[in-house]
Formats: structure tokens, sequence, C-alpha cells
């Protein structure tokens, strides 16, 4: 059969309507879909910076988090190994501190981790993939992947990531067999206890805190309890101004 | 033609020179090659797929279960019997095989063949029952 130039025209306006009708078919019946299938989540934590001062000198959520991680402890501060740790008050936040502020944080230092930002320029730096932010607001590692560049630790505005510059196990008392050690060479950080997320348990420091100083919540339930805090009071966040929109507030 | 015999002795020296690895192994049929001795575990008699795929792609399984854990959060494993295992190498793998030194060791340096080093990070019930230093 032979083709003619107004056959050939028809056949092509044709298959044309026919591509456009099934993108629109299609394309709607997906957005429904993936609407109803997708409850956002964004995992949160707000300190209660009054209530984390009450005891002074308490470490509790320190130790729980370290001793679950297998955090090494090293007396050599340039090998140091942070997952949640304090610092000065006008270290963390000088744009708030006054004259009086030294005075009632002198023995308090702010606690401080891993800010889980909803933008993490930790995550656009790295060359190789090792390090993401997931659906529920988690900046995970992957410390297979990991070739221990350290742009990452260039990057984080909030020095809450660690370079393994020896191995890490001899400085580790006793070892949690159910969470890895790391090695040498890796960069490591908070993971917001992942691991206990996933069996809808709480993170370990909030859980360990006796005076109840860290509320844990998910940022996107508007009833949840760290959006009724966050609503109740005055919050801090650290260099708000980078625009990496933390998930760690501070109650001052 | 009066070389024929320098021929066949030549000759017959060549074989005998080409053949000696023949002879020596014949001559040393005694030395058996060392066999692999490796430890099986003695409660359980089936892993978390048959022996066969065990053997030939437990790296594909574990790489899929790292990938699962880290990245996916699936951390549930159904096997082809339909049993459920959790994705651990510390808690499933070593559950049942205890010890890595005498299992993923012995069989990998029996083999010759090199492995990512998965017990630098991960722990086995040796690493765990270190004294503080």
């Amino acid at each position: 059969m032979k083709i003619t130039r107004k056959h050939f025209l028809q056949m092509s306006g044709l298959s044309l309507i026919a591509v456009v009708a099934k993108k629109l078919v299609g394309g709607s019946a997906n957005t429904s879909a993936s609407e109803s299938a997708t409850k956002k989540t964004r995992w949160g934590i707000a300190i209660d910076l009054q209530r984390c001062r009450q005891k002074e000198g308490c470490n509790r959520c320190i130790r729980a988090c370290h001793l679950a991680h297998n955090v090494p402890e090293f007396s050599d501060r340039g090998h140091e190994i942070k997952w949640i740790w304090k610092q000065p008050f006008e270290d963390v936040f000088p744009f708030a501190q006054t004259t009086y502020t030294r005075e009632v944080f002198a023995t308090a230092p702010v606690l401080l981790m891993c800010n889980h930002c909803d933008d993490p320029p930790c995550q656009d730096v790295c060359p190789v993939g090792a390090t993401w932010r997931r659906d529920d607001g988690v900046v995970m590692m992957d410390w297979h992947r990991c070739i221990g560049c350290r742009y990452c630790m260039a990057a984080c505005p909030y020095g809450s990531r660690s370079f393994n510059w020896q191995d890490p196990r001899p400085a580790i008392s006793a070892v949690n067999p159910d969470f890895p050690t790391r090695t040498k060479g890796v960069v490591e950080k908070c993971n917001f206890c992942e691991e206990r997320l996933a069996k809808r348990l709480s993170p370990l420091c909030v859980e360990a805190c006796e005076e109840k100083a860290l509320v844990f919540g998910d940022l996107e339930q508007p009833d949840s309890e760290i959006r009724r805090t966050l609503r109740s009071r005055f919050a801090l966040q650290r260099k708000p101004e980078l625009g990496t929109r933390p998930s760690i507030y501070y109650l001052t | 033609m009066n070389d024929r015999p320098y021929i066949i002795v030549g000759l017959v020296v060549f074989v005998a020179f080409v053949t000696t690895p023949v002879w020596h192994g014949l001559a040393t049929q005694n030395a058996r090659f060392a066999t692999l001795e490796i430890k099986l575990p003695a409660q359980e008699k089936q892993c978390v797929a048959p022996v066969n795929y065990m053997r030939a792609s437990h790296m594909r399984l574990l790489e899929q279960w790292r990938d699962d854990v880290v990245r996916g959060q699936g951390r549930q494993y159904v096997a082809y019997d339909g049993k459920t295992y959790d994705k651990s190498l510390t808690r499933t793998c070593l559950g049942c095989h205890q010890s890595h030194q005498e299992f993923c060791d012995r069989c990998h340096a029996y083999n010759g063949v090199a492995a990512l080093n998965c017990w630098e990070c991960h722990n086995d019930a040796s690493s765990t029952t270190r004294k503080p230093s």
C-alpha cells in the first residue's frame, strides 16, 4: 500500500492525539495515587535549655548515645568523634548573648548534635552519594560508601561531622554488638537513631533525659508534641540565616 | 640414519622430563591436599537461601541486604521457604555461623578469594567481649 502525503499527515495527527491523551489520563491517575500514598514526616527535636541546665554536669544523653553507637572516646581532642556534645552558649548563639547570658550559661553549655537540615549542605558536596536526606528528614550516611574526602565536614556549618583519623575500636570501652563501629578514614555523625526510629522508638538522647528537656516529634504534624511546644515557646535554630532549615530547635 | 639411537634416547629423555610432574604426583600420592575444614552451624540446618545459591552468590545477597537496610529501610528478609529473617550480619549470619574467622575467613583463604573486610566495622562475638583499653 502506498502511503500518500495526506494519509501520513492524518496518521501523525492521530498518534499525537493518542499520546497526549494517554499522558493526561495516566498523569492524573499517578498524582492522585502518590498524594494519598505519601504522608509527609519530618522528625525533629526541641531542646529546652532551661530544663537541660537543671542538673549541672549531667551527661546522660551523651553517654546513652555514645554507648549505643560505639562512639570512641579519644583523649586527644584532635581525634574527637562527635555525635552529641556540648559547647558554650556564646559559641552556639553568638547573636543571642547579652551581658547576663554568660552568667546564666557559665556552667551550662548547650547540647549540640547533627541538625538534620531540610537542605543539608553535606549532601550536596558528597562526591559519592554517601550522605542523603531521607523522606522523613533524617540526614543519613552510608559508611560503606564514604571515601573519607571530608568535603562534608567542610560544608557542614555546625561542625557536626567527625573524621576517624585512626582505628576507633581501641577507644571504645564496650562495643555494642548491634551497631557497627566505624573504621579509619570514614566520616561519621549523629544518625538521629534511625535504627530506633525503624522500631518506632524515639531517639536515645530523648529517652535518656530525666528532666525531659528534649521533645521529639513529627514537625509535619500540627498536633504533635513538638509542634505544640514550638507554638507555645520561643525557639531558636542554629545559624538560620544560612537557609539550611535545621530540625533541631532550642527553647530558651 | 646413524643417529637413530641418539634421537631415540633424546626423545625418551625429553618425554621423561616433560612428564616429571605426573611422576612426581604418582610418587607422592599419599600426600593429600589440605581439605577445607569449616565449621557449619550445629543447631541450624537451613540457611536463608539454598546452599548452592549461598556458595556462589552470598556476596550479592549481602550487598542487597546492606543497601536495603542503609538506603531502603527494609530490615526484614523473607526467605525462599517463607521464613522471615532480620537483615543483620552480626545477628542473623553470625547468629548461626558464630565465628567469621572459622567460617568466612577460612573459606576465603582456602579459595584464595579476596573480599571486603566486613569485620573492620561489623561486630562478632569476639569483638564484643573486648576489654576496656
